[in-house]
């Protein structure tokens, strides 16, 4: 698999871009835990922005909860500045379904309006469940249904890809 | 009571919060780190969580109590879940409906969670084993035997002064023998790992064979809170003294009372709890109660979080089918 610190430079370039072309100057990123938080942290330096990096665990905001339950391992959320009228920059890992940045969304708002929110992935797999689609990914690929890629670390970061056989 | 492993299924899940006893340090650490979590959720500008979004909580109070119910209702409320309060005492009890008759009828109006608190030691367990599968029990209080909630909150607050339970000296002052704070606290502390828990009460005020809790007794409170952590008082519980075991209230301040003097017996930084309502100048001096190593106004918003974990907990166990994983 290809080196994710490259994935993470090729996010950096794009999402530099994207700011510049809007004229944001002062973003905050909000990593969703845990692989996106290690991606918003590594994304932050290269972007040298100030705003200390913000933190979303969406346990509580799942839309599964009546099958699966509390996730056994949650974190505390946190956004260390203030919400309203700021634009963010939600950061994960890998964007497969959508699911996941629904609920993120959701937990956003419920601290406050943002002025704007840009969705930024380290792997965009393709698979969407909802009309919810990343503005910067490092990667596009298309995986087969049944294939899992999972972000290990914090450190060294590393892609985990295991495809399902196709049909 | 009977049997512990009753509120937890075949994994090892809590299904129920009826008691201490029996859970594993797993249990209690899930609920804490849970906790944890949910506590930000009070400082947000939105106070609520979508989590129960579509549940129906019941709390069902045979026994009055002010703190202990708005924290139900406000853990189950930040948790988007529909709250319904039932005070029975003033209710169909007064009528003579029976309590199987009570629970079917609340039961007909397809609730998810029963939170219970009766004068009568095991009650919660009762209504659990008589609920349909798909509901959830919390036990608020029942008579003298476990209040587990309150020691979920008390430890988790505990944890957040200090984290480190295996080198904590506690003690528990006052009316241990009508406490079921005491005795659920007693247990979540061992569970825990903490090495020195001490009970510090007149003989008349000590359930016999309070040494199998395994903690240390003394009824002098000079020898018994020196050097500890944390001071946890008890409320002097008036309406359930059934004999003379005391002579009088202002004698019971003077020989156990928790005074500023006494309090500087304990370690610089020790806490004071108290679950409350507190009596002030009976067990517990005002210039502590409202001084710096107090904590019991935390301990109230702790109790929020700690039962939204519970809450979520036991209704996510309840909606996981059986064996399937996350």
């Amino acid at each position: 698999m290809r080196d994710v610190e490259f994935l993470i430079e090729a996010m950096a370039v794009q999402l530099r871009e994207l700011l510049a072309r809007r004229g944001i100057l002062a973003p905050a990123l909000v990593g969703i835990h845990t692989g996106g938080v290690w991606v918003a942290e590594r994304l932050r330096q290269r972007l040298d922005l100030a705003t200390p990096l913000g933190q979303l665990d969406i346990s509580f905001y799942r839309d599964d909860f009546s099958r699966i339950g509390v996730n056994p391992q949650v974190r505390p959320s946190e956004l260390p500045f203030d919400v309203d009228n700021r634009h963010l920059v939600l950061v994960d890992d890998v964007l497969y379904t959508g699911r996941t940045i629904r609920a993120a969304l959701n937990e956003l708002f419920d601290y406050g309006r943002p002025a704007s929110v840009l969705l930024a992935v380290l792997v965009d797999r393709g698979g969407r469940e909802l009309p919810i689609e990343a503005h910067v990914a490092g990667s596009r690929l298309e995986l087969p249904a049944g294939s899992h890629i999972q972000l290990a670390g914090p450190e060294p970061l590393q892609l985990l890809i295991q495809t399902a056989p196709a049909v | 009571m009977s049997n512990t492993h009753f509120q937890l299924d075949r994994q090892g899940r809590l299904l129920h919060f009826l008691t201490i006893e029996g859970l594993k340090r797993h249990h209690l650490i899930e609920i804490l780190d849970t906790a944890e979590s949910l506590r930000g959720v009070a400082e947000r500008r939105v106070k609520k969580l979508p989590t129960l979004h579509g549940k129906t909580v019941v709390n069902l109070f045979f026994e009055a109590s002010t703190r202990t119910r708005t924290t139900f209702e406000l853990a189950a409320k930040r948790l988007s879940a529909d709250v319904l309060t039932l005070n029975i005492a003033t209710s169909s009890a007064v009528k003579g409906e029976s309590l199987l008759d009570t629970l079917r009828n609340i039961e007909a109006m397809q609730c998810d969670m029963f939170v219970v608190r009766h004068e009568q030691s095991g009650a919660a367990e009762f209504i659990a084993r008589h609920v349909k599968p798909h509901i959830a029990v919390l036990n608020a209080g029942d008579g003298r035997h476990a209040h587990p909630t309150q020691a979920m909150l008390d430890v988790f607050t505990i944890r957040r002064h200090k984290p480190a339970f295996e080198a904590l000296q506690v003690a528990i002052v006052g009316d241990i023998l009508h406490s079921r704070v005491a005795r659920s606290l007693i247990h979540a502390l061992g569970i825990l790992g903490t090495p020195d828990i001490r009970v510090i009460a007149p003989r008349t005020l000590l359930p016999v064979d309070v040494e199998k809790l395994g903690v240390r007794v003394f009824d002098n409170p000079t020898i018994g809170l020196r050097g500890v952590d944390v001071i946890v008082m008890l409320r002097l519980q008036k309406e359930r003294m059934a004999g003379a075991l005391l002579p009088s209230e202002r004698e019971f301040f003077q020989c156990y009372g928790l005074t500023e003097e006494r309090l500087a017996l304990a370690k610089p930084d020790a806490i004071v709890m108290h679950p409350g309502p507190i009596n002030r100048g009976v067990e517990i001096d005002s210039r502590v109660a409202d001084g710096p190593r107090s904590v019991i106004l935390e301990q109230v918003t702790n109790g929020i979080a700690a039962r939204m974990a519970i809450m979520s907990i036991t209704l996510g166990n309840h909606a996981r089918p059986t064996g399937e994983q996350i």
